[in-house]
């Protein structure tokens, strides 16, 4: 499974430059703690944070991408940080649940 | 016996600096990967390295993170200055936090920093004084 599949899958929107890479599995959650111990590398990380600290969690941990649900918004000053550490973020108008449910149903888990 | 170091840096952190939080551990962890630093040990240190990092931030007023590497281990010595804590024991467990509303909101001050520290160094120790600052060191075994 590759970021270009969830995305073309699930009409993603994709708020940075597109990193397509291999998505290993994902993990769902707001506390930034239990993302950090939780995540590995190339795992698609389902949130509603939108401050600049996530982009360094998805750094560190080696993320695949930051998918932001709900449609929140998020600071341009987010995506240029983003840009800058090579972090794809993507966007859906579905729950944190509905997302996580529709790319668990895909094999990722 | 005295461990040789094969190296070592010092980092600064300034207290609520949000904009580049977790920007040390990401240093400290291009580091480990360029030395060839196995991938779990790298898992590891940049958890409590993080934690301890975002610690410095969300409660202290500016703290020196040193990181060293002998031939065993990591070794991550944080020095800060800032309000101390209380109680020590309170703070290990997990879901304790006297995070304010605004830390909470941005998914931090979930309680489970000093915890995630201990779970996943080899070593760890804190020593903390009230109105002064706490002193952290962990360990991390390289094999």
């Amino acid at each position: 499974m590759t970021l270009q599949n969830l995305i073309k899958k699930f009409e993603l929107e994709v708020l940075t430059d597109l990193n397509d890479k291999e998505v290993s599995g994902g993990y769902s959650g707001d506390l930034l703690s239990d993302v950090i111990a939780n995540t590995n590398k190339n795992y698609v990380w389902i949130t509603m944070q939108t401050h600049l600290n996530i982009v360094a969690v998805a750094s560190l941990k080696e993320l695949s991408a930051i998918i932001i649900v709900m449609n929140r918004k998020i600071e341009d000053e987010v995506l240029e940080k983003a840009k800058s550490e090579n972090i794809t973020i993507l966007r859906t108008d579905k729950t944190a649940f509905q997302m996580s449910g529709m790319i668990y149903g895909l094999g990722v888990t | 016996m005295e461990e040789e170091i094969l190296y070592n840096q010092s980092f600064q952190i300034r207290g609520r600096d949000f904009v580049n939080g977790g920007s040390v551990s990401v240093q400290i962890k291009r580091i480990l990967k360029e030395l060839g630093v196995k991938p779990e040990v790298v898992y590891k240190v940049s958890i409590c390295c993080y934690e301890a990092e975002m610690n410095v931030i969300m409660y202290a007023d500016l703290g020196t993170l040193d990181f060293t590497i002998t031939f065993d281990d990591v070794i991550i010595t944080l020095e800060d200055e800032g309000p101390g804590i209380e109680n020590i024991e309170l703070a290990m467990q997990e879901g304790y936090s006297t995070a304010t509303p605004e830390i909470r909101e941005m998914g931090f001050g979930a309680g489970l920093g000093l915890p995630n520290i201990l779970k996943n160094s080899d070593d760890f120790k804190i020593n903390s004084e009230v109105s002064k600052g706490t002193k952290l060191f962990f360990k991390i075994h390289l094999n």
